[in-house]
């Protein structure tokens, strides 16, 4: 199974609920935890996994024989990105703008351009106790993250609860963690931003078709509407975690909260459950 | 004209709190949303909407089941796993056009995307140039390249002294396009490991490009001994901590009330966020002499 966390707003707790969960279910379940916010992973901090693998990212992009090129244009014409550029008897590539498409290599007439890999990122796998864990780090200075995200993807064990770490936004990184989710949990704050943000990311979900619940962090602070949205809505709140100053203590100093207010293990277990009955129920009601 | 732009790295840090602050507190300025996929400084600054632009960007492969043999060339192509049962999946199309060129039978078009909208509005701070980015679309960077071209656009027509940017969270394609050519960039922290993390990968992206940078730590007594950290971290990075901001419920009431904190109370944080502002100002203008 495949539960994704994700939030439209940032710092709304993403994390903290992945990691949480992910610790909580450790005893119960095959657990894996993947932290697809690869331009600010921190799932890591709180779990601090033995990394046993490190292996790069890299996107193909081209390269130009200039012995063999004829300065015909037509690579510079196909490319939806504007990457490459035919001025007189110079082709200029500009590698930050490819998307890795090869079409260039297999259109040029003259077979002028071979694709070299470039890299744009790392994906790091390692362990802690039984969980196991998978991160991706964008490269500082790249912009694309789908990639990295992918191949973080690659590594969902299917015969685990695969828990997935999502970036903050609705845009092409949101989506391509989130898709394929059996669930999404969404996590906001009872304010007028996180109420904002909610909608964007409800919208998200139901666009890609995933089931999602909510999560409320930092209850007592802001008003109602968020509650009051979820009800209209027809989204269950699956959990409220209260402002409280221990809980933020825990979380600056990168420590889960289900270590040290082990009460918090239960809450987090009786979420799954909470899941796990909405996927019962939406599988009953689709078989009728 | 000197143009500001406010980042983080980490989400919920208090960026658009503290534009909504120097939106009330700064004069002759533009404002700019730059988080255009989950945009919320409208929610303090209740704009009224003056213009609405479509932002067209991106391409999608769109098969013509009609004329199509199913000689399945498209899919070993494509390099997005896009095309499946000759249907074109558009959240994974990356409109490459690859499929378009190779289509031995021309039965693949590409086709336009409407990818979110801008617009241009009035508040009782001065014009805002806001965006909303449509749900799965790519281009993000685009339409925040897009955004900043017409605040500057609005910013010289006005005369404008700055332009004030809210910009978006993690490191990649919209944080580069909303950094790219600034004056200045400042960085809100807080005093969490996570926030010292991802402060530490803004800052090398923004070195990486060249940007001058502020730090301000927002909520610093949460945990002082990680404000501490944070600190003697900017003065080895050579950067300026700007602002400690402590923790208050009164920036999530003013959010609440729909106004910047600034005009909503005067204490302790309100103080500091003024104190902020100048010492911004004074930054982005002697960066011009």
């Amino acid at each position: 199974m495949i539960i994704s966390v994700a939030s439209g707003k940032g710092g709304t707790g993403k994390t903290l609920v992945a990691t949480n969960l992910a610790l909580s279910l450790n005893d119960v379940s095959k657990v894996q935890l993947l932290d697809c916010d690869v331009e600010e992973p921190n799932a890591h901090i709180f779990i601090e996994p033995v990394i046993t693998r490190r292996e790069t990212v890299s996107i193909p992009v081209p390269v130009v024989d200039e012995d063999k090129c004829t300065y015909c244009g037509l690579c510079a014409e196909i490319c939806a990105y504007n990457a490459i550029t035919v001025i007189k008897e110079h082709v200029l590539v500009f590698h930050e703008l490819c998307h890795g498409c090869g079409a260039c290599s297999y259109l040029c007439p003259e077979r002028a351009i071979s694709e070299q890999k470039k890299e744009i990122g790392v994906v790091e796998s390692g362990q802690l106790g039984e969980m196991s864990f998978v991160h991706g780090k964008l490269n500082v200075g790249q912009a694309m993250a789908v990639p990295v995200i992918k191949k973080v993807k690659e590594k969902i064990e299917p015969d685990a609860i695969a828990i997935i770490d999502v970036s903050p936004g609705t845009s092409c990184p949101v989506i391509e963690s989130i898709k394929d989710s059996d669930f999404c949990i969404l996590v906001t704050e009872p304010t007028p931003f996180g109420l904002n943000d909610l909608v964007l990311a409800v919208e998200t979900t139901r666009k890609l078709n995933v089931p999602c619940g909510v999560v409320i962090n930092r209850v007592g602070i802001g008003d109602g509407r968020v509650k009051a949205y979820c009800q209209e809505n027809n989204i269950k709140v699956l959990l409220e975690i209260p402002l409280d100053t221990t809980i933020a203590r825990l979380y600056s100093e990168g420590l889960p909260l289900v270590t040290y207010m082990s009460s918090w293990r239960e809450e987090f277990v009786g979420l799954y459950r909470l899941i796990q009955e909405r996927l019962h129920e939406g599988s009953r009601s689709t078989k009728r | 004209m000197r143009e500001v732009v406010v980042l983080s790295g980490k989400g919920g840090t208090g960026k658009t709190s503290i534009v909504g602050a120097f939106a009330a507190l700064a004069q002759h300025k533009i404002l700019a949303d730059c988080d255009v996929d989950a945009a919320d400084l409208h929610l303090i600054l209740r704009p009224e909407l003056k213009e609405k632009h479509e932002f067209w960007s991106g391409q999608t492969a769109f098969i013509d089941r009609g004329v199509c043999t199913e000689c399945g060339l498209c899919r070993d192509v494509c390099r997005f796993q896009a095309i499946d049962n000759w249907i074109v999946d558009p959240v994974s199309c990356e409109g490459c056009g690859f499929c378009y060129h190779v289509c031995p039978v021309q039965a693949i078009t590409m086709q336009e995307n409407l990818a979110g909208h801008w617009f241009l509005s009035e508040t009782r701070y001065g014009p805002l140039v806001h965006a909303r980015l449509d749900i799965a679309q790519e281009n993000s960077g685009k339409l925040v390249a897009m955004v900043r071209k017409q605040a500057r656009k609005v910013a010289e027509s006005e005369e404008a002294s700055y332009i004030i940017s809210d910009g978006p969270p993690g490191i990649g394609c919209p944080v580069i396009s909303s950094l790219s050519g600034t004056d200045l960039a400042l960085l809100v922290t807080e005093p969490s490991l996570s926030g010292i993390h991802d402060l530490e990968r803004i800052l090398d992206v923004c070195q990486h490009f060249g940007i001058t940078t502020m730090v301000c730590i927002n909520k610093y007594d949460i945990n002082e001994d990680n404000t501490r950290r944070i600190e003697r971290y900017c003065l080895t990075q050579g950067v300026e901590v700007a602002a400690r901001i402590p923790f208050d419920n009164v920036i999530t009431e003013a959010m609440v009330h729909g106004v910047p904190v600034v005009d909503y109370t005067d204490n302790g944080v309100t103080h500091e966020l003024e104190r902020l502002w100048k010492l911004v100002e004074t930054r982005l203008n002697r960066k011009s002499k």
